[in-house]
């Protein structure tokens, strides 16, 4: 993949990560992921409630492996726009901390900050919630490495 | 939503009795989409997830979402904790922390689960996923789960 940089222009720049949730990443398509906002190292992405990413059928509450593919796609747009490229990366590692259980119906944000990069590797955090970012839902913390062509 | 037949608990009870697994993945509306199963191999239980599009998250390599990976993880580790084990409720995830290893090939991926040490409360559980060669993982994890708040 060319190592493009991304533009300066905010509304520009989230067009451009925003391929990332369209059909070039079917998986982040098939869950509906859309992202809302990104900075300079930051990314926030919006995962509606759906029926199929209900893991327990007796509360409605989404499954974990659907809040982890939302944290891991929001640390990866971050982890972009703080290098400032449309460039391959790869997650090296993901961990999660659940904090109290998603609310069933409701949508679900993570908000993502890559708060270093060297010149591999790059350190994340992210935290998921929603509606109210003071109860978060979920905290990560993650890795991920640019790959080299 | 639909509903399953029974209440979840008795499902899984009867299922650690018939080894009907997909009765319980089938109840389970993720587990369904994503394609995840359980399968009793040679008399040990390992997780399917069968190779959909859907689950890619890089189209050009091509190669699976490392999200769709976790979820393999994820759900390996609670129906090892639901079908293995008297646990009575639905394990809730504390904590997880994924290595991802190699990049998942678009085909069937597979998975096991380890139970470190399962407590009152607290279990802990290692889990390991593999596509050709069961010695060259592509993703790993190890997770918390709470088996009972009393």
């Amino acid at each position: 993949m060319p190592n493009l940089p991304l533009p300066a222009d905010k509304a520009e720049r989230l067009a451009h990560l925003s391929v990332m949730y369209g059909e070039a990443v079917p998986h982040n398509h098939a869950l509906g992921l859309r992202l809302v906002d990104v900075g300079a190292t930051d990314a926030t992405v919006v995962m509606p409630y759906a029926d199929v990413l209900v893991g327990n059928p007796e509360t409605g509450v989404v499954a974990g492996g659907a809040v982890t593919t939302l944290i891991d796609a929001t640390c990866g747009t971050a982890v972009l726009a703080r290098m400032n490229a449309f460039t391959l990366i790869a997650t090296l590692d993901l961990r999660i901390d659940y904090l109290r259980p998603a609310r069933p119906g409701l949508e679900l944000t993570a908000h993502a900050e890559c708060y270093k990069v060297t010149r591999l590797i790059a350190f994340v955090r992210a935290l998921v919630h929603q509606g109210d970012p003071a109860l978060p839902v979920a905290s990560s913390q993650g890795t991920f490495m640019r790959v080299e062509d | 939503m639909s509903t399953p037949s029974l209440p979840l608990a008795d499902l899984v009870r009867t299922v650690r009795q018939t080894r009907e697994y997909h009765r319980l993945t089938d109840a389970i509306p993720y587990t369904r989409f994503m394609g995840i199963g359980v399968e009793n191999l040679a008399g040990e239980m390992l997780c399917r997830m069968k190779y959909a599009p859907h689950l890619i998250g890089n189209s050009l390599l091509p190669a699976l979402h490392g999200g769709a990976l976790s979820a393999l993880l994820e759900s390996t580790a609670v129906f090892e904790l639901l079908l293995q084990t008297d646990t009575e409720r639905v394990p809730k995830v504390i904590s997880s922390t994924v290595d991802f290893l190699r990049s998942g090939k678009p085909q069937d991926t597979f998975s096991r689960a380890f139970i470190t040490r399962q407590g009152r409360r607290v279990a802990n559980v290692r889990v390991e996923a593999w596509q050709d060669d069961r010695t060259r993982p592509i993703a790993s994890s190890h997770a918390l789960f709470l088996l009972s708040e009393s």
